[in-house]
């Protein structure tokens, strides 16, 4: 059994969030301290404020300002934040009811310890220093003895330089797995070796393997190797650079049906004028000093392959 | 017991645009969906099931995001399905929220598709690296770009077509309040002019991205009855689809297409589709795929699409007008693509296109597909019910 | 309720053994010798289904497309009448039962499969939150339902200790099922987010799962005691945790009413309550007296593969009834946070009127 192969996968950007009228109130709010609500249709006040009302689905705009102080609904002990939560040490999650609204905001609560916090315990907002115009506006909330304070007041929800727009990074990393198949093709590759799979059902032998016939839904295993030359069915000529890639345009992306396998893979071709490149084209792989794959497919200077021997694989 | 007849009696989408920054995404959403709801002249508590189609959760950042716009939909209490066939899905989740219809299960369904591209890239999405594969190549358009030159080997089709195609896309777009790209004045000779990007693709033959959404009411007898304006009646539907890369694929006419439109046809007692079928609204991404689909859903015979393409047949004012609504080369909001190619067959089979309207439409196909070309998605509607 | 044109039954299930990693398999790999068995069961070929429909998330495979690659293992060829819904499996055999229930389908293949182990699923999962008011925050799924549970235990409805007997029981249950995760007694731990320990909490799982659905007839050709579903649906509430009762979970009820799960009663329940004090809001929601058997098979407690193990919940209910184990049975899936989505499906040994 060959060492099976995993590699780090990082899918990482930064989203730009279009707020519109309500989130966008809410937000600027936030960074001038001041935290909006809304009225729904049936009279409650909705902190976070929706644009819609959750029940009845309509729009809803009457905004309303409400207290920064607040009471705990709910709460569990958090003795081990995770990177990106809003305190690096230990916190509780709350929602918050704040002064003046009927529904519960969701953020951390600064306490020594769970002894330090209960439902119904009063809370208010600690402003986070820098404030942009985001929920993280709102550093924390921490205990505070005042009693019940706020009520919903109306309020314009008008701000100079309203935020109209948020950017939300956004970093997750996983483990990447090919699975058997495909890492018993990398090894092979690895010493520049083709390979496919010859499907026991239908015969047919695939590249890149994948475990499977997928046309017959068989496992396949037994590997077959193709190549290395084969012939072009078809291509394009690359006019554009494509993002992180170090190949100078124009550049032919081709289709390439090694010499036993019943379907093409893809590769770039070089060694020949771009404008050159014609569909029949006899190829053969070329690798630089560790790679992987091949880095393109070169002439072998063999006559074209006649149209009918290969326009069934385009 | 047979199916109940499905009736669409409400339309609705977004003016599309690169970046729609005036609205959340629960905005964008809502409306599409509340202009469908006022062509039903319905309220939000005559929905009783929702279906949400869109492509990638990468596109937007959000994992399921039909679970925070539920809210937005006034799906509290209801059902909300969430579909996702790569850029077939408009055109699923049309046919599923059909299906919720026919089989009696909820009398009116609201169908959505949205896309909004400008939360994050739309290249970046579709081309997140992979580990121990090498880079991709190219982008959407390298990806497609052989199929169309092994199509012009296979066909013997002039250099040109895909100019045609774009260049009355275009035009057509203009008479499309909703669509992305209003291109005034662009001259044939512009687009042929246009830099090629993916040779045998040039940009003017590509599609834009675009933030948007669609909204269909769909609807049974007794609905569509009560609706205050002509419905399209679905005469049939299908999805089909096949594997990725395998040997024996034909990219440049997938057997799951042709499947998938002899299912519609038979289903809809279609057998001439040339003569009998109004109008067609195809997922044509880069304009060379008209004449392909043409061939491949038979409208064309084979090796003949680009020459109906040259009799000027698919133009608005041909026999066979293809993308009166300017079509995906206008207006793509990738997992809405779909849906709009349905909904602008249901309008057209309405009478309710507007200036982008084929006179006297009465039978429209709608057409959608993803992935390798390999995930399709069809209905034919008609301004009269279903026989039978 | 409407009378149903046809009746559809659970007449074939399989799964994967579900485990912490599978990090030799692909998806494609994972899944396979799952699709194999379950249409060996049902005597049906690859690609000879009717209709096809899978669930799976990109999020969680870190992939966009990903469904698209399990497709090499459906035999896809001649090409299928297929769909996804980027849900728990249980949705999509929802489409499914609907598909059938139109005559387009006799026969469907159902599968899900999701690979935990590939992301961090505690981060994972907060990227479903609402972008603008959540998302940013980063809390967990764990966090979040510490936050129900203590909800629960300020209503007076459960306490620590009740919660920690509800982990025993499941995974006391698991030592039956060779395909759970943890299986028989495992310690509870300490407070991950209190008053969740991590006891109280599913493990991470990599699996899948499958089922072949069959109308009428056909379904009795190929089941010896069809799981007859009587009844299905699925209802949300609103999405942020501080707008609702998070004692309570009225979309169960709800769906579990437009199933007919009140109309008689159940001998047992596969309820996917992936936290402890998630199975006393499910119990108390979908009225379940003490002699119904809830999760023979351990539940999401023992074995938790996302995106599959709502559909493996309906899969157990309906093994249990092709078993002779169990008359009419109770399966419900979730979906979002804090038990925002439900679906509940009633299957019975036979339909009413008809002799054993």
């Amino acid at each position: 059994m060959p060492e099976q192969l995993t590699a780090p996968l990082v899918v990482s950007f930064p989203f730009t969030r279009s707020l519109g009228p309500v989130q966008s109130a809410f937000l600027t709010g936030l960074r001038e301290r001041v935290v909006l609500g809304v009225r729904a249709h049936d009279g409650r006040v909705l902190v976070p404020p929706a644009e819609y009302d959750p029940t009845t689905a309509e729009e809803i705009h009457e905004l309303v300002e409400v207290g920064t102080t607040g009471t705990v609904t709910t709460w569990a002990w958090n003795p081990a934040p995770r990177p990106n939560q809003p305190l690096a040490t230990p916190f509780a999650w709350v929602l918050v009811r704040l002064d003046g609204a009927d529904t519960a905001l969701l953020h951390a609560l600064d306490a020594p310890g769970p002894e330090a916090v209960r439902t119904g315990a009063r809370v208010r907002v600690r402003w986070a220093e820098q404030r942009t115009g985001a929920i993280t506006d709102i550093a924390c909330f921490e205990p505070h003895d005042g009693p019940e304070t706020g009520h919903a007041t109306p309020h314009h929800g008008t701000f100079t330089d309203p935020v109209t727009s948020l950017t939300a990074p956004a970093r997750l990393d996983y483990t990447y797995t090919p699975g058997r198949a495909q890492t018993r093709h990398l090894g092979n590759l690895a010493r520049h070796l083709l390979t496919g799979e010859r499907c026991p059902s239908c015969r047919k032998v695939h590249v890149p393997p994948r475990g499977a016939c997928p046309t017959c839904g068989v496992a396949a295993t037994e590997q077959v190797v193709v190549g290395p030359r084969g012939t072009v069915t078809t291509f394009c000529v690359v006019n554009i650079k494509a993002r992180n890639l170090a190949i100078d345009v124009p550049y032919v992306y081709a289709h390439i049906a090694l010499d036993g396998a019943d379907l093409a893979l893809h590769g770039r071709i070089a060694g020949i004028p771009y404008d050159q490149v014609r569909m029949g084209l006899r190829v053969e792989p070329v690798w630089r000093d560790g790679d992987r794959h091949p880095d393109h497919y070169r002439p072998t200077g063999e006559p074209d392959a006649d149209y009918d021997t290969y326009k069934r694989l385009l | 017991m047979s199916k109940e007849p499905v009736a669409v009696a409400g339309i609705g989408q977004t003016h599309h645009a690169a970046a729609r920054r005036d609205v959340s995404l629960a905005g964008l959403v809502r409306e599409a969906a509340r202009r469908a709801l006022d062509d039903a002249a319905l309220t939000w508590t005559d929905i009783e099931a929702v279906v949400i189609g869109k492509a990638p959760d990468f596109f937007e950042g959000v994992m399921m995001p039909e679970l925070h716009l539920a809210d937005a939909l006034g799906a509290t209490g209801k059902p909300v399905l969430r579909v996702h066939t790569a850029g077939s899905v408009g055109g699923s989740t049309a046919l599923v929220a059909a299906n919720l219809v026919a089989a009696r299960v909820h009398r009116t369904v609201l169908a959505l598709a949205f896309e909004k591209q400008s939360e994050s890239n739309a290249m970046w999405g579709l081309s997140l690296p992979v580990p121990f594969q090498p880079p991709l190549l190219a982008g959407a358009g390298g990806f497609f770009a052989p199929h169309v030159r092994a199509y012009i080997r296979r066909t013997g089709a002039p250099a040109g077509t895909g100019t045609l195609v774009a260049h009355k896309d275009r035009r057509n777009a203009l008479k499309n309040p909703y669509a992305h790209l209003h291109e005034h004045g662009l001259t044939l000779e512009a687009v042929r002019n246009s830099p090629m990007l993916w040779d045998p693709i040039r940009y003017s033959e590509t599609c834009p991205s675009s933030d948007g959404a669609c909204a269909m009411v769909l609807t049974d007898r007794a609905g569509a009855a009560r609706a205050p304006r002509p419905p399209a009646w679905v005469h049939g539907g299908a999805m089909r689809s096949e594997p990725t890369l395998f040997a024996g694929k034909d990219f440049v006419s997938p057997r799951a297409g042709r499947d998938c439109a002899a299912d519609v046809y038979r289903q809809a007692g279609i057998t001439d589709p040339r003569r009998q079928i109004d109008v067609a609204e195809l997922y044509v991404p880069f304009s060379w795929y008209e004449p392909m689909w043409l061939e491949n859903l038979g409208l064309a015979a084979e090796g003949e699409g680009w020459k109906l393409v040259e009799s000027g047949a698919t133009e608005l004012d041909g026999d066979l007008p293809v993308n009166p609504s300017g079509g995906v080369l206008s207006t793509n909001p990738i997992g809405a693509s779909g849906m709009l190619r349905f909904a602008e067959a249901a309008l057209q089979v309405r009478g309710a296109a507007g200036e982008h309207q084929v006179p006297g439409a009465r039978r429209a196909l709608g057409h959608a597909y993803g992935g390798g070309a390999q995930f399709f998605a069809m209905w034919l509607v008609a301004a009269a019910p279903p026989t039978g | 309720m409407t009378p149903r044109p046809r009746d559809v039954a659970v007449v074939a299930f399989a799964q994967s053994d579900h485990r912490r990693a599978t990090p030799g398999l692909s998806e494609t790999e994972l899944l396979l010798p799952v699709l194999r068995e379950v249409l060996d069961r049902a005597g049906l070929a690859p690609g000879e289904a009717d209709f096809t429909c899978s669930g799976s998330s990109d999020y969680l495979a870190g992939r966009p497309f990903s469904f698209t690659l399990t497709l090499d293992g459906v035999g896809a060829w001649p090409p299928i009448a297929e769909s996804h819904v980027e849900m728990d499996g249980a949705w999509a055999l929802y489409e499914a039962w609907v598909k059938i229930l139109t005559g387009e389908a006799d026969t469907a293949l159902v599968y899900a499969h999701g690979k935990s182990s590939a992301g961090d699923v505690r981060d994972v999962l907060t990227r479903q939150l609402d972008p603008c008011y959540l998302a940013p925050l980063w809390p967990d799924s764990v966090s979040l339902a510490a936050l129900q549970a203590q909800a629960l235990i300020d209503a007076g409805e459960t306490d620590e200790d009740d919660l920690a007997a509800i982990a025993a029981r499941n995974r006391a249950a698991a030592t039956h099922n060779p395909h759970a995760q943890l299986r028989g007694a495992v310690p509870h731990g300490d407070y991950v987010v209190r008053p969740l320990r991590t006891g109280d909490c599913p493990p991470v799982s990599d699996g899948a799962a499958a089922v072949v659905l069959a109308a009428g007839e056909r379904a009795r050709r190929m089941c010896r005691r069809p799981a007859w579903i009587r009844g299905i649906d699925h209802r949300i509430e609103p999405h942020d945790p501080g707008r609702r009762d998070l004692t309570d979970s009225p979309s169960t009820r709800l769906a579990a009413e437009r199933a007919g799960a009140f109309d008689a009663p159940v001998d047992t329940a596969e309820l996917h309550a992936p936290f402890t004090a998630q199975e006393v809001i499910l119990r108390k929601a979908l009225r379940l007296t003490g002699d119904v058997r809830v999760n023979p098979s351990g539940g999401a407690l023992a074995a938790h593969p996302l995106m599959a193990a709502g559909l493996v919940r309906i899969g157990e209910a309906a093994a249990r009834i092709h078993r002779g184990e169990s008359h009419r049975a109770l399966a419900h899936a979730t979906s979002g946070p804090c038990l925002q989505q439900n679906l509940v499906a009633v299957l019975e040994a036979e339909l009413e009127g008809e002799p054993e």
